[in-house]
């Protein structure tokens, strides 16, 4: 469906795209299917509710974007719950016009130190992301005393996450806007091309003349934007900021950059399949409530899709040398 | 090295290239160990029986998950279902764990076997699906808390008041409720009476199921694997057989959380965050414990060490009365802190390629 929005490439690269754009299909064939049968209606397949659905996804994408710079070069990012949590809480503390600039620089600032503890200090992303979120939240526990902030987001941050511009909410267009850029970034820049080739090998990247330090700097940096920009708009969304608001995000956006196609140990993954991923992933968390499946319903299902998924392409080379 | 060991006697070197080849492990050792010191020097009834039980019962469960999470990490894999695992267990084991003796006995190899066959489920999935262990472990960890709210919708549970005041206390008071051993007043009892039940648990299990495996060939390829999976494949070492034990005892030792912490709070509890708390305090006591992230160093008991550590640290904001609203930060604090040593080691590398791994 979407695939010729991007530039054509290797085509074993757009099978797990291919494959999750026929899963959304069959997501909503099967949902739909379901509410013709209990309600006698489709409200899956109106634009109206399609629209909604994606305006929530919308928040998921942005942090999935910026989570996929960061795993293209075989790292995580395991530091976006905090650093969603921090900018949203900033902003709403600032206020103002400086608000939203606020919340940016937080990610920003999150993102380049994280980057500099996997480039330079060499410390595995996976632990030292997780410390950066541990002292983020211990920073705006303390900053907050535990309660949620009073301060309300500002009307800017409201317009971006709840409003409607055309009959379509504005996040969407956010949404699209990161996205362009992002898949602009990976596909015509050299800063794109470098960390593909960093995440494949870096010592090759390395002596092929790549910075690879500041390679992966500059995707630390980017997804500490992305988390931050998500949870500002998460908090004009629901009008506040509160704890623990970006914890449910982290692990759908790993979900949805891996389901997407994008190699988990990097070098490998095109921009469009984490789109895929996210509309996926969404899709199925709001069919689920249609059919007011209970919480531990929706767990299992969720974990057996990701599973079976990555079982038809997920699948690494058998090791034989 | 070879030099090294020839010049020095056999038994001085022995531990030296102990030391040499675990320095993360020693260190962490070493840091415990001052760490519980200082806490017991300032606590106002330091070095006595019932601080020390009460630390060891409320440490028990992290430890346990934490070498869970050590049996992955050293195949090079990681294990993010550990928490959703130990929180199933813990929900099977607040249905189970009641009633007769035989029926307790049985609720809690149930619980723990359960535990071991998640793990080997997750080994399956790893070795025959050929998935990368971070991404199906987190769905698998999905899947297996939905499991535990099947079983548990709600917080709640009627554990074994006996068991529960026996294992959470010292082995007298555990003689006593059982009336074993003149009800725990035998002469050579008195000796070790006051040791807390929950250290003894993990010594026990540890002793029994890490010790042993860690001598066999299965027990050693992991190792190889984590150092490098194509060489150890190439060496005709059982690849498979050692990763499927690997996450089986990952699932056995996760289990072995569930279970205590079933019976130490007398209920189950499919608590979401909570799982996910106990898998990332998993991967810091891994990594505080000297155990490479990349695969092949480090032991379970490194592991252990680790989640100690993790713990002490918390114990402090109770006697310092320190906010525990910091708690969080100094915990970061600490892990960037202990990580960052680490990377001493980087600025002495004079070829940079071989930061590159």
């Amino acid at each position: 469906m979407a695939n010729d929005l991007t530039l054509p490439r290797l085509k074993s690269d757009d099978l797990p795209i291919v494959i999750s754009a026929g899963f959304v299909l069959v997501i909503l064939a099967l949902g739909s299917i379901y509410t013709v049968a209990t309600l006698g209606t489709m409200p899956l397949l109106s634009p109206n509710y399609l629209l909604t659905q994606l305006q929530t996804g919308a928040f998921l994408g942005i942090v999935a974007a910026g989570m996929m710079m960061v795993i293209l070069l075989g790292h995580i990012d395991l530091s976006v719950p905090w650093t969603m949590t921090a900018a949203a809480m900033l902003a709403t503390t600032v206020g103002g016009p400086a608000a939203i600039p606020t919340g940016l620089a937080v990610g920003l600032l999150v993102g380049l130190f994280n980057g500099f503890g996997v480039a330079y200090l060499r410390i595995p992303s996976m632990i030292f992301t997780l410390g950066v979120d541990s002292v983020m939240r211990g920073l705006m526990i303390a900053h907050t005393g535990g309660f949620a902030p009073q301060d309300s987001a500002t009307p800017l941050m409201r317009y971006l996450a709840a409003d409607k511009l055309l009959g379509v909410p504005v996040a969407i267009f956010v949404w699209a806007a990161v996205s362009i850029v992002i898949a602009a970034i990976l596909s015509r820049t050299a800063f794109g091309k470098a960390i593909y080739a960093t995440g494949n090998r870096e010592a090759a990247s390395y002596l092929s003349g790549i910075r690879t330090r500041w390679v992966i700097v500059g995707a630390f940096a980017i997804s500490g934007l992305c988390a931050a920009l998500a949870g500002v708009l998460l908090a004009g969304y629901s009008a506040k900021a509160y704890q623990g608001m970006g914890n449910a995000y982290l692990l759908p956006a790993i979900a949805a950059v891996v389901i997407g196609g994008t190699h988990i140990l990097g070098g490998r993954g095109r921009f469009i399949g984490t789109v895929v991923g996210v509309i996926l992933i969404v899709l199925l968390n709001s069919v689920l409530s249609i059919m007011q499946m209970p919480e531990a319903g929706r767990q299992i299902i969720y974990g057996l899709v990701i599973i079976v998924m990555l079982l038809v392409y997920g699948r690494t080379a058998k090791v034989t040398s | 090295m070879s030099t090294v060991t020839a010049t020095t006697p056999p038994r001085a070197s022995a531990l030296a290239m102990s030391i040499r080849q675990n320095r993360g492990f020693y260190g962490a050792l070493l840091l415990l160990a001052a760490l519980y010191l200082v806490y017991n020097l300032i606590h106002p009834r330091g070095f006595s029986t019932n601080v020390f039980i009460a630390n060891t019962n409320e440490s028990v469960a992290l430890a346990f998950v934490a070498m869970a999470q050590a049996m992955t990490v050293i195949v090079g894999g990681l294990d993010l279902s550990v928490g959703a695992v130990m929180t199933l267990t813990s929900c099977i084991a607040s249905e189970l764990v009641r009633g007769e003796p035989w029926q307790i006995a049985l609720g809690c190899i149930v619980s723990v076997a359960a535990g071991a066959g998640f793990g080997l489920i997750n080994g399956l999935v790893i070795v025959y699906g050929r998935l990368q262990p971070i991404i199906a472990t987190l769905a698998t960890g999905a899947v297996a808390i939905g499991l535990a709210l099947l079983i548990r919708p709600q917080p709640g549970g009627e554990v074994d008041l006996d068991l529960n005041w026996a294992v959470t206390n010292s082995i007298k008071d555990l003689a006593e409720t059982y009336h074993l051993f003149d009800d725990g007043e035998a002469a050579w009892l008195q000796p070790v009476a006051w040791v807390p039940v929950p250290l003894l648990i993990l010594v026990v299990i540890t002793a029994a199921v890490w010790i042993p495996f860690q001598r066999t060939v299965t027990g050693r390829t992991l190792y190889a694997i984590g150092s490098s999976e194509g060489a150890a494949y190439m060496s005709g070492l059982p690849i498979n057989r050692a990763k499927l034990w690997a996450f089986t005892l990952a699932g056995l030792f996760a289990g072995c959380a569930g279970l205590y912490l079933a019976i130490q709070t007398g209920s189950g509890n499919a608590d979401i965050p909570q799982a996910g708390a106990y898998t990332l305090n998993s991967i810091a006591a891994v990594v505080l414990g000297g155990i490479s992230l990349l695969g092949g160093v480090g032991t379970v008991i490194g592991a252990l060490v680790g989640a100690l550590i993790l713990r002490t640290i918390s114990f402090y904001f109770r006697i310092l009365s320190i906010d525990p609203l910091l708690q969080p930060l100094v915990e970061g604090v600490v892990l960037l802190a202990a990580v960052s040593l680490g990377a001493i080691r980087t600025l002495r590398v004079k070829n940079r390629l071989e930061l590159f791994r």
